[in-house]
């Protein structure tokens, strides 16, 4: 008995460390961002006085107001869009099936296999030649669609694995496609659709080359675009830098802590279904 | 995205199959046998159906299909993106095999998938391994913790340990607290050590990730098997390999499959830290890509980079379900 109270120590002790290795960049992050501007500093150094000004200074010279807004207004149509969007494919190939369904199912999964290098180049020929670049309206559409294997592959395996009297039944009583949808199955695809929401804010808020390459325009794009783009100009502005990543992480943080759960369903059940 | 995955999709053309040999069949929620207009019923339902995916199918078509089948038309181009462009075959694909630079890029991204598909696989398994059986008390905290590196923006993630590389940084910090000193360095600035520093980030990103689909497919695992094991007199380590190990093969080819992708396409983090340097010593695939189509105007040559790099991908993907089904049966 002793001998296992020692083992679940040891466990405890390595997990405690590797924790610590996890976590140790973030702590040095937060201390370097509540340095004085500017300051020559090493590793874990704690601040001689907090000072919050780095946060205020590299929001304004990093334009994050801008910045913040564009993130908000592309995840903001972004989400709902490509879950209507992947929510009435996945539905139409799970229950429906019309002709072509396995081949159309096939051709959404392959692009999960699809580096975003091969697409952006021509992306942004096809955007600039019908004045898509440089506007929200073409980085939202390129989201979309780049979000669309995934999201369509999701839809799909989560209406399949409805049981099929309750589409019967909505059948028999005459219900129309459309009804089935939104009065059955959509009750009970809150918890389905609400992961993949959470996922689709994740990509659209981490998205980088997509908006490097769409918005040439450095005041159009995304906060972690802006930050790519301030940590040229910044280089070796250590408290500052920091602050500016902290203002970049804050938001998805906070969504992670909230929507923990639907992380780890939307990650593992994603993958392995 | 694996064996496993790929198998949901053909669940349901084989319940289609099942109708077509039922041809007669009246479609769902017709209860009496078929009628004339039965047939043209389900065409007309079909024809709906296909309406619903309309949305999804244009948008895909057209911004990412369309624009990845014209990467491959402009990969035998000559192009600066202005003047009018000239067919030049096969030349750029010669070129990014004979370019020095270029390929080195591929052989950096190939070096990558060690960090960042193996490591994670062992260190994801080893914390599975960990966070298993006896243990109770704060096991979630540690699944948060973990995995949270995973969420967070590689360009965050890459500014983040360009600080903790830095000479004044974490690492060298913690190497002189243990009497280490003299091998403090600038650790992305070093030519033969960039690139293992790079990945190492994409394991401390990745890691997580991985224990997470070990530990959802672990919750999967007959637990008969564990009492079997015990009764055997199995200790901790040996039912975590003679067990847990087999029974996660599926977990790991997904994690492979996806950490893999994630290697070979790395472009935010290389962007962020080292931009390529020094002397090239960590150009990838996806950073050339970019750079090359988007500052020095050689479109042809990008294309057929980004054209490489996604038959390498589709290649390794392969290779990786080809050899887990091997190992399945």
């Amino acid at each position: 008995m002793r001998a296992r109270r020692g083992a679940l120590t040891v466990r405890y002790v390595v997990l405690v460390a590797l924790a610590a290795g996890v976590l140790l960049p973030f702590v040095s992050i937060v201390l370097a961002s509540v340095q004085p501007s500017g300051t020559q500093l090493s590793g874990l150094a704690l601040p001689s006085r907090v000072s919050w000004e780095n946060f205020a200074l590299a929001w304004n010279q990093g334009n994050f107001s801008q910045l913040m807004l564009s993130s908000v207004i592309v995840a903001v149509v972004v989400v709902p869009l490509a879950a209507v969007c992947a929510t009435l494919a996945g539905y139409s190939l799970a229950v429906l099936r019309p002709y072509g369904s396995r081949a159309i199912s096939l051709g959404f999964v392959l692009g999960l296999t699809l580096p975003s290098e091969v697409v952006v180049v021509a992306l942004y020929f096809n955007l600039r030649g019908v004045g898509l670049t440089n506007s929200y309206l073409g980085v939202i559409l390129a989201e979309v669609a780049l979000f669309m294997p995934f999201g369509v592959y999701w839809m799909q395996t989560h209406f399949a694995a409805m049981p099929t009297e309750l589409i019967e039944a909505g059948r028999i009583d005459g219900a129309r496609d459309l009804a089935v949808l939104v009065r059955l199955l959509l009750p009970n695809s809150w918890p389905a659709i609400t992961t993949l929401a959470v996922l689709l804010f994740m990509w659209s808020w981490n998205q980088f080359l997509l908006i490097l390459v769409v918005m040439q325009d450095p005041d159009l794009r995304t906060a972690p675009a802006g930050l790519g783009f301030f940590v040229g100009q910044y280089t070796t502005n250590i408290p500052l830098l920091s602050a500016a990543s902290l203002l970049v992480i804050a938001p998805i943080v906070a969504v992670y802590l909230l929507f923990q759960r639907n992380f780890v369903t939307g990650v593992t059940q994603g993958a392995i279904k | 995205m694996s064996s496993d995955t790929s198998r949901a999709p053909t669940r349901l053309p084989a319940t289609r199959s099942l109708d077509a040999k039922a041809p007669r069949r009246a479609p769902l929620g017709d209860s009496t046998a078929p009628r004339p207009g039965a047939r043209r019923l389900h065409r007309k339902r079909a024809a709906a159906g296909l309406l619903y995916i309309l949305p999804a199918a244009v948008v895909y078509l057209g911004f990412t299909v369309w624009p990845a089948l014209n990467t491959v038309y402009l990969s035998f181009l000559d192009w600066d993106g202005i003047l009018p462009p000239t067919w030049v075959g096969l030349a750029n694909y010669a070129e990014v095999f004979t370019d020095p630079l270029l390929s080195s890029s591929i052989v950096h991204a190939l070096v990558l998938i060690i960090f960042f598909s193996f490591v994670p696989i062992v260190v994801g398994l080893a914390l599975t391994g960990l966070l298993m059986g006896k243990i109770k008390k704060g096991v979630t905290v540690f699944r948060v913790i973990f995995f949270l590196p995973y969420v967070l923006p590689l360009v965050a993630v890459g500014t983040t340990w360009r600080w903790m590389y830095n000479q004044d940084g974490l690492v060298n910090v913690l190497l002189g607290a243990v009497g280490l000193g003299d091998y403090t360095r600038a650790w992305l600035g070093d030519t033969g050590l960039a690139l293992i520093a790079l990945g190492l980030i994409g394991s401390w990103s990745l890691s997580g990730l991985c224990m997470m689909l070990f530990l959802a497919g672990a919750q999967k695992i007959d637990t008969g098997l564990y009492e079997a094991a015990t009764l055997d007199g199995a200790g901790p380590l040996r039912q975590f390999t003679a067990v847990t190990l087999p029974g996660l093969r599926g977990e790991v080819t997904v994690a492979a499959v996806i950490t893999t992708i994630a290697a070979l396409a790395s472009f935010d983090l290389v962007y962020v830290t080292t931009n390529g340097g020094p002397v090239n010593s960590t150009t990838v695939p996806g950073l050339l890509v970019y750079r090359l189509a988007f500052t020095e105007s050689e479109i042809g040559t990008a294309s057929a980079l980004a054209v490489v790099l996604t038959a390498l991908v589709i290649a390794l993907v392969s290779a990786i379900r080809f050899v887990a089904s091997r190992v399945d049966s």
